[in-house]
């Protein structure tokens, strides 16, 4: 079936049968591999998308439920300011190690961020708890987003 | 280590294929890209490629092997990238590995210190020389900074000068720089060069490959260990669109789903009919695993790792004025790298294969594909791509994933690329684990001091019957299975350590940190538990066996700072400290947690303070890193995973029962660097051993619960 939405301020079409997680057609149809599988169940966080501007879980999200939804990937976080801010703190503090799930850690970030400007401590950990990250970059995922915090503000 | 100037020169040979860029040598006026050596190459825009022999998994090799090169070279961070090596274990051998091109058991900066340099340097002087040569000049008058030949009142971009400089005979003996003169070496502001395309999703990871016409694969394997197919039906794999075919795999360890895209393999496999043949298979429990494991710690031990006799020490402790006394149990645990296993092989025009691939061991795969395709070594080729994770889980001693994909590629007209896909849960249900393993330890205390320590461990080994036994097995003992204990630095009187192996349950494999995961656990909570009888402080009581060596003063550094950064013996009201240290691949590391609350209702760790000497300090922010990611991963897994098996078939299904690290479950870590002049030692690994014994220390400090069983979590320990 065709489905129309609207990826990353583009409107596009995508074909795909019902019941595909959005995932699997954002990366095999649409090669936006920034977006991860990390275990298609919606519990480590590496498929992390916007769903119209909400972090939302892409292999847990069937494509006929985003129908006329806007879509946003890690590819276009660097157009939006928040994005941008979390994207500045992670270079800055180099929070990456393998790298696999920061796609997914920095969508929830700016998600968090674009809700809650100034984040506590026990904000960022109820936040952020549904994205794992096997190399436990998470001291200094929760240093970047004060830091991104810091650049938004100023 | 010795220099390996013999494998450099023999690099620098091979160079010269390399330099069939520009065969003629007619070309020397033109600028373009060129090879100066097998680690270096220089672009017309005068960039530096660091060509880096080891993979990236996160733990930092692309920054660490360019800021040699850069160094020596005489170029800032901003004006050198990487590319990771072709397959060639003759040039690109991990120099600890013999003629193995590989990573692992953190050697990669330890093997490439001065062979990276080396390699930057010598490409340094071939600069130079060419710049002396094309300005009429003596080259002794001439250096590079920032990317620039200048000297005799001249400056000039290297771009220049690489061409001509690729056709100069490399110097065989290039002047390294001094630790006085190091600009980017132990300089804590220079950054990892892969953070931009990891944050912006650019950074392509093997599960990212997109070839042309490819297919991708998923294989239905037995639930048990060792199962045969014996049939299957796939028509429900049918009704899938873009199901291409089932295939039995010809080792008959599964079948192999083709489809067009990976949620239809997928699909596919799901609506797969296997009938299994599992005359074979494993069909123990890990209760049974363990049964048979803390049985064998009852009996004397097969194997004597020290020299002194078991009956000797045991009468040593028997009349010691105290005797402390506990038996360990270390579950099976998983890997999980965040990317699911995947690699891809891609049918080239000459008949031979490319294998693309997050290649931790790249020598394994390319035996084992010329060999499964009945191809010669040089028409298959091994492109390494970027990992997501591997924590020892892509480096196994049989390749066998790639040997998957070689035989799912086999089975098809081999025009198509074939992508082999892992789900979470084909990691880990069909995975390789750290084995399982038991220690039972006795300690005899007299006057506050050891008279005796009777060490007992069983297990199954890592290394016999695969190609690393000849080097990791001596007189029949697996080093890995008891590392860290009869080569502990403590200078213990009376020391006796035994060991027995028992029966292979599962495939086994080295999980970051490999034995030292149980053993440090095991010295450093006896440690404390002696000193409790002995009535001395942890951290004193640890020193006065940390004495007479530069081993034991090593080790003793580190716990001193870590102390002294954790204010020990000062924890602010309602918290504790436990603390533990321990050698391992070469550097010493000590750990002081930090927790609030009880077992009963919820432990928090409050923070992890670490202290480290890795020999000089390469890239100090990349170890700082990989202590807090060392830290994070020894912690995670003790607080509540195990694979557990139920009639030979793997209980664990994803995440939600292989529970990782959450960002909230350690609130802070901060790592102390020891500065040292001793040569690079291991970061990836040596910070996980320490970190889950300070925290069942600290536990202890806590309630008095000293948790001997893993994970806590089965032992009725809560966290917050």
């Amino acid at each position: 079936m065709a489905i129309s939405l609207k990826l990353n301020g583009r409107e596009t079409t995508v074909s795909a049968e019902p019941g595909t997680p959005l995932l699997w057609v954002i990366r095999d149809e649409l090669k936006l591999t920034g977006t991860k599988f990390g275990c298609g169940v919606a519990s480590c966080g590496a498929c992390t998308v916007h769903v119209d501007g909400v972090p939302s879980r892409s292999c847990q999200t069937y494509i006929e439920d985003v129908e006329g939804a806007e879509v946003t990937t890690i590819e276009a976080m660097e157009d939006i300011k928040v994005g941008a801010a979390v994207q500045q703190a992670w270079v800055e503090l180099d929070v990456v190690q393998c790298g696999y799930c920061q796609s997914g850690q920095i969508m929830s970030a700016v998600g968090l961020l674009a809700e809650n400007p100034k984040p506590s401590v026990d904000d960022v950990h109820d936040y952020m708890n549904g994205n794992a990250c096997r190399c436990a970059t998470y001291q200094r995922i929760r240093a970047a987003i004060e830091r991104a915090s810091e650049i938004l503000e100023a | 280590m010795t220099i390996s100037r013999r494998t450099f020169l023999a690099g620098s040979g091979a160079a010269v294929l390399v330099l069939g860029l520009s065969p003629s040598g007619a070309v020397a006026s033109a600028k373009t890209d060129a090879a100066l050596n097998p680690f270096v190459k220089i672009t017309s825009e005068g960039k530096v490629i660091a060509v880096v022999k080891h993979f990236e998994m996160g733990q930092g090799p692309t920054t660490g092997l360019s800021t040699l090169i850069a160094e020596e070279l005489g170029v800032g961070m901003d004006q050198i990238d990487y590319e990771f090596a072709p397959s060639n274990p003759e040039v690109y051998n991990n120099l600890l590995f013999g003629p193995f091109q590989g990573t692992g058991g953190s050697t990669a900066i330890a093997n490439s210190f001065n062979q990276y340099r080396q390699a930057g340097a010598a490409a340094r002087e071939m600069l130079i020389q060419a710049a002396a040569d094309a300005w009429g000049v003596d080259a002794g008058g001439l250096k590079i900074v920032e990317g620039q030949v200048t000297g005799a009142g001249q400056t000039a971009s290297i771009a220049e000068f690489v061409v001509a400089a690729a056709e100069l005979e490399a110097p065989s003996e290039p002047r390294l720089t001094t630790p006085s003169e190091w600009r980017l070496i132990g300089n804590p502001d220079i950054r990892r060069l892969d953070s931009k395309t990891k944050t912006n999703g650019q950074a392509m990871f093997g599960m990212d490959l997109h070839l042309p016409e490819q297919m991708v694969t998923v294989i239905a394997r037995s639930p048990q260990k060792g199962g045969k197919v014996a049939s299957f039906d796939d028509s429900g794999s049918a009704q899938v669109k873009g199901f291409i075919r089932a295939a039995t795999l010809p080792n008959l360890a599964g079948v192999a789903v083709y489809a067009e895209d990976t949620w239809a393999a997928f699909q596919a496999r799901e609506a797969l009919q296997v009938e299994w043949d599992m005359s074979d298979a494993e069909t123990r429990s890990s209760d049974e695993i363990k049964a048979e494991i803390m049985a064998a710690l009852d009996f004397a031990p097969t194997y004597n790792a020290t020299g002194n006799e078991q009956s000797e020490v045991a009468a040593a402790i028997d009349g010691a004025q105290s005797v402390v006394e506990e038996t360990f149990y270390f579950p099976l645990l998983a890997h999980a790298p965040m990317e699911p296993l995947n690699c891809t092989i891609e049918p080239d025009a000459d008949g031979g294969v490319t294998l693309h691939d997050g290649a931790q061991m790249p020598t394994g795969p390319h035996m084992a594909l010329a060999q499964i395709l009945e191809l010669p070594m040089d028409k298959v080729r091994v492109k390494t791509m970027l990992a997501g994770g591997s924590f020892g889980r892509r480096a196994t001693p049989d390749a066998d994933y790639q040997v998957e994909a070689a035989l799912a590629f086999a089975i098809t007209d081999r025009t198509r690329p074939v992508k082999l896909v892992w789900s979470r849960e084909d990691d880990l249900r069909s995975g390789y684990y750290r084995p399982a393993f038991g220690h039972k330890v006795r300690v005899g205390v007299t006057d506050g001091k050891i008279v005796g320590w009777e060490h007992q461990v069983a297990g199954q080994s890592i290394m016999k019957g695969t190609p690393f036994e000849a080097f990791a097995v001596r007189d029949g003992i697996d080093h890995s299975s008891i590392e860290g204990t009869n080569d502990t630095p403590y200078q213990i009187p009376q020391l006796f350590v035994g060991l027995t192996d028992t029966k292979k349950a599962t495939s086994t494999l080295w999980w970051r940190s490999v034995g030292h995961t149980h053993t440090a656990y095991v010295m450093e909570v006896m440690m404390d538990m002696a000193a409790k009888a002995a009535g001395a402080d942890p951290v004193e009581f640890r020193l006065g066996y940390l004495t007479g060596s530069e081993d034991a003063d090593r080790k003793a550094a580190v716990l001193q700072l870590a102390a002294e950064k954790a204010n020990w013996g000062n924890a602010p009201a309602g918290r504790y400290h436990g603390v533990a240290v321990h050698k391992s691949f070469g550097s010493y590391v000590a750990e002081v947690a930090e927790i609030s609350g009880n077992p009963e209702d919820g432990i928090v760790i409050e923070n992890i303070t670490c202290a480290v000497d890795c020999g000089i300090p390469i890239n100090p922010d990349v170890i700082k890193a990989q202590m807090e990611g060392g830290i994070g991963y020894g912690i995670g897994h003790v607080m509540r995973d195990q694979i557990t098996l139920a009639g030979g078939a793997v209980e664990q299904f994803n995440f939600p029962d292989y529970e990782p690290l959450r960002i909230s479950d350690i609130r802070g870590i901060d790592v102390h660097i020891v500065m040292s002049e001793a040569a690079p030692t291991g970061v990836g690994e040596p910070s996980t051993p320490p970190s889950a014994p300070a925290l069942a220390n600290a536990i202890a400090a806590a309630s008095g619960v000293m948790v001997a069983s893993l994970p806590m979590s089965e032992e009725g320990v809560l966290f917050a």
